[in-house]
């Protein structure tokens, strides 16, 4: 088997017609050429040259997957100092309130329930302990890549039930929906979802009406528009006067949507621009929309954690699924936890503290005893910012945006 | 809700419309392609995989554009500052 | 499990339960073997279990890593394996074939490295228990005279090698479980780098500082080890982290980080400056590490932790995990 490895790529021809660098590894493509070193350097000199000196700008990232890129990138570190990136709240393990992981695994402690999710819920707390610590416990607990992957685990286990805890914005419940309309065209009776999608307009909503955020724009989510498209942030820039950019999620992808942005703000302008266009339809995936309709329903209410309760924010399965609704077949608690008056998650989550300014941040609440669900999911500001950033020397950094 | 990578169909199953088999840089997994019903995928084309699904075409003429688009920043303003250097303008000198 | 997993858990229970009840010495900092004296001859003494999930896989065996992973772990404390002990926990109902095919594997190991197996024991436990088989091998050597490793003596300055490319066994044993439905053409790098180092040492010996094998918890750990127990900050080069196409394309799919990623055939070698070339030159010419590296190097900051740059002047800390790699969907 070739060993491609940094040497050899240094003696490669060139593969893909857009850029030469033979330094580069190229075996991605659609993801390799917008991590290019070199347009990197020119589009931060662009937004350096952008930026108003005399200007404060304010920023907001909505979704968790950018947050996570932009350090993971290091990417605060190329941008100009007056340009302030706010963590928003559209991390869907961020926003679970602790008594719906008690529910599911109240479910789970069933001795014929197995308990399947996704690798982003073993480790986040629920009061009696993360599903990784019920697995420790006898719990039958599995991480799956896919909902496709839990169904298969139901056809594999006929003596078993299989539940299926769902999470995530639009971006996932379209594949959620489908598995349910596969098991259900199927007849697997054992199979069940507990279904914690949420919606991301919603939560944008209430960023907007919170008192203390000053927001100058918006980097817009990029998958969850694949699905949705662009038209559902029209409100945001007609209403509220603020740009929005659908994003991808290499480097040139934020880089150029912060140049977008900028030169929107420069002009005066308040539009919804598609900077993820190879990805992104402006109307959405029609066929994607469909299943998510015929599948499931908005909930009148639903409690995000650090935001309250959020009116037709949340998704329930119809009655026609019915039988494969966890919440339908099985004895639900109904479990309602507070966060610890000390933990100030909602106040991160709706991005008017930052991680560091929080009291407990990196005390009593590290991504090994995370207090709030912002530290335990990987794509969470809190962990995010003390995984990637926060022992960083000053003296290293180039240019830092904001250091809290 | 975000991680989702660009992948090639390398094969499809005849006899199961709705699954395909992706590759990325050599992994490869058989996916759902019941988000793209309308426009179904052929083998060589490229779609975004999330969570086991796949939920678009990627253009690569989108993609082209904006490579583009991403190799010219800066690029009219460098110009222009070309022209300045030639002194030019009859405001300021250089 | 995340004590065992060889990151922050598994070095709180061996520095806050082990060291100070069970290691005399145990202000100095914990190798990867020890260096003990018997008659005035000084001798390197290492142990490790093996708890494999499938027990074969593409590249190997439990039993070949048991015996790799014990002479290894010898190499980089600069030891040459001579002699090692062996003990099976076998469940009750293992099929005698796959045991023997194990202790095939073991055998062939141990005659590439020439080292000889003198003793061991066997117990079985109830059905249910023991994954099938674990293995712990120890094994004793002779330390190599021309190196002395102590990671007081890392300096800022010095450069840090890797031998070749990263993840291979990690992945392999992920996609092995068949949990994640994929496929790729991967195999585990479990090998004896004894070879490898030797090479070096040979050429660079007295530039070497310290060295470690990247096992559980992959680069990142043994890297935020040195920088702890050094006191220095470790700077790497994204750009210069060698790894395979299948390995990046695995992790790009599943949100994991290579740098977290077991290696069961690699090693992680602190040099001098002036000697690191050499050192390089010696691993690129012997078969085995034609795709060694230097992939980074030690600074005074940021002090204690290890930062990868870009070379569009990115860089993000890379910390050890608290237990182990868990693929994402966000």
């Amino acid at each position: 088997m070739a060993s491609r490895t940094a040497k050899d790529l240094r003696c490669r021809t060139k593969v893909y017609p857009i850029y030469v660098d033979p330094c580069l590894r190229f075996d991605m493509r659609y993801v390799d050429e917008f991590r290019d070193p070199e347009l990197i350097v020119k589009a931060s000199g662009e937004i350096h040259r952008l930026a108003d000196s005399e200007r404060h700008y304010r920023i907001m990232e909505v979704c968790g997957g950018h947050t996570h890129a932009i350090y993971r990138f290091g990417l605060k570190d190329i941008l100009p100092s007056n340009i302030e990136l706010i963590h928003g709240p559209g991390c869907p393990v961020c926003v679970l309130p602790m008594g719906r992981i008690d529910d599911g695994l109240a479910v789970a402690r069933n001795g014929d329930v197995i308990f399947a999710a996704f690798g982003d819920m073993m480790r986040v707390p629920g009061t009696c302990g993360s599903p990784l610590e019920h697995k420790a416990q006898g719990t039958d607990v599995r991480i799956v890549y896919s909902p496709a992957d839990a169904l298969q685990l139901a056809r594999k286990n006929p003596d078993k039930h299989v539940m299926f805890f769902a999470i995530g914005f639009e971006t996932t419940a379209p594949s959620t929906a489908l598995t349910l309309m596969r098991a259900k065209a199927e007849g697997v009776k054992n199979f069940s979802v507990f279904c914690n999608h949420v919606t991301i307009i919603p939560a944008i909503r209430a960023i907007l009406d919170s008192p203390d955020m000053r927001l100058d724009g918006f980097i817009g989510p990029g998958h969850v528009s694949t699905v949705i498209g662009c038209r559902p942030y029209e409100w945001i820039a007609r209403n509220e006067g603020k740009p929005v950019v659908t994003s991808g999620f290499e480097p040139l992808d934020l880089l150029q949507s912060i140049v977008m942005l900028l030169r929107q703000l420069q002009a005066g302008e308040a539009r919804v621009e598609n900077q993820y266009k190879r990805v992104v339809p402006w109307e959405g995936n029609r066929a994607a929309l469909k299943v998510m309709a015929e599948v499931f329903q908005l909930r009148p209410y639903f409690e995000w954690r650090g935001l309250g309760f959020i009116s037709q924010s949340a998704l329930k399965i119809r009655d026609e699924y019915a039988e494969w609704d966890a919440e339908q077949r099985f004895p639900i608690p109904g479990t309602r936890v507070t966060d610890p008056k000390a933990a100030q998650c909602g106040e991160v989550l709706k991005g008017v503290l930052k991680p560091a300014q929080c009291k407990l941040f990196g005390k009593e609440c590290t991504p090994e005893r995370p207090i709030g669900a912002l530290m335990v999911s990987t794509e969470g500001s809190c962990a995010a910012y003390y995984n990637y950033e926060h022992r960083k020397a000053a003296a290293l950094v180039t240019s830092i945006s904001s250091v809290a | 809700m975000c991680l989702a990578i660009p992948g090639k169909i390398v094969e499809l199953a005849p006899d199961q419309p709705h699954l395909g088999t992706v590759e990325v840089a050599g992994v490869r997994r058989k996916i759902d392609l019941g988000l793209l019903q309308d426009d179904l995928p052929v083998i060589g084309d490229w779609v975004l995989i999330h969570v086991g699904f796949a939920m678009t075409r990627i253009s690569e003429k989108d993609a082209l554009e904006q490579m583009n688009l991403l190799a010219m920043l800066g690029e009219a303003e460098q110009a222009m500052e070309e022209v300045r250097g030639y002194g030019l303008e009859d405001s300021k000198g250089p | 499990m995340a004590h065992g997993a060889g990151g922050k858990a598994s070095r709180k229970l061996v520095e806050g339960l082990f060291a100070p009840l069970l290691f005399e010495n145990s202000r100095a900092p914990l190798g990867d073997a020890a260096h003990v004296k018997i008659d005035g001859s000084c001798i390197a003494i290492t142990t490790d279990s093996f708890v494999v999930k499938p027990l074969t896989f593409p590249g190997g065996s439990i039993g070949e890593l048991a015996v790799n992973g014990t002479l290894n772990d010898l190499a980089v404390s600069g030891a040459r394996a001579q002699s090692m002990v062996v003990t099976f926990v076998l469940e009750e109902g293992l099929p005698t074939s796959v045991l023997e095919g194990e202790v095939r594997a073991m055998a062939a190991a141990l005659q590439r490295a020439g080292v000889t197996m003198v003793g061991g024991d066997t117990k079985v436990v109830e059905r249910g228990k023991a994954d099938g088989m674990y293995i712990t091998t120890t094994g004793i050597g002779c330390l190599m005279p021309q190196v002395t490793i102590d990671v007081r003596s890392v300096r800022p300055g010095d450069k840090i090698l890797l031998s070749g490319p990263i993840g291979d066994h990690g992945i392999t044993i992920l996609l092995a479980r068949g949990e994640l439905d994929l496929a790729a053409d991967l195999s585990s790098d479990t090998r004896c780098i004894l070879p490898l180092v030797e090479a070096m040492v040979e050429e660079a010996g007295p530039g070497i500082r310290w060295m470690r094998d990247p096992t559980r918890g992959g680069v990142a750990t043994s890297l935020n080890e040195l920088a702890r127990d050094s006191g220095f900050g470790i700077v790497l080069s994204e750009e210069e982290i060698p790894m395979r196409d299948e390995v990046r394309g695995a992790c790009e799919l599943l949100g994991l980080d290579p740098l977290h990623i077991a290696n069961e055939g690699q090693f992680l070698a602190v040099v001098a400056p002036e000697y690191a070339d050499a050192a390089l030159n010696a691993l690129n010419r012997t078969e085995g590490g034609e795709d060694a590296l230097i992939i980074g190097e030690v600074q005074t900051e940021p002090a204690r932790a290890v930062l990868v740059t870009t070379r569009y002047g990115g860089s993000r800390i890379v910390d050890m995990l608290v237990g182990d790699p868990l693929p994402r969907i966000c």
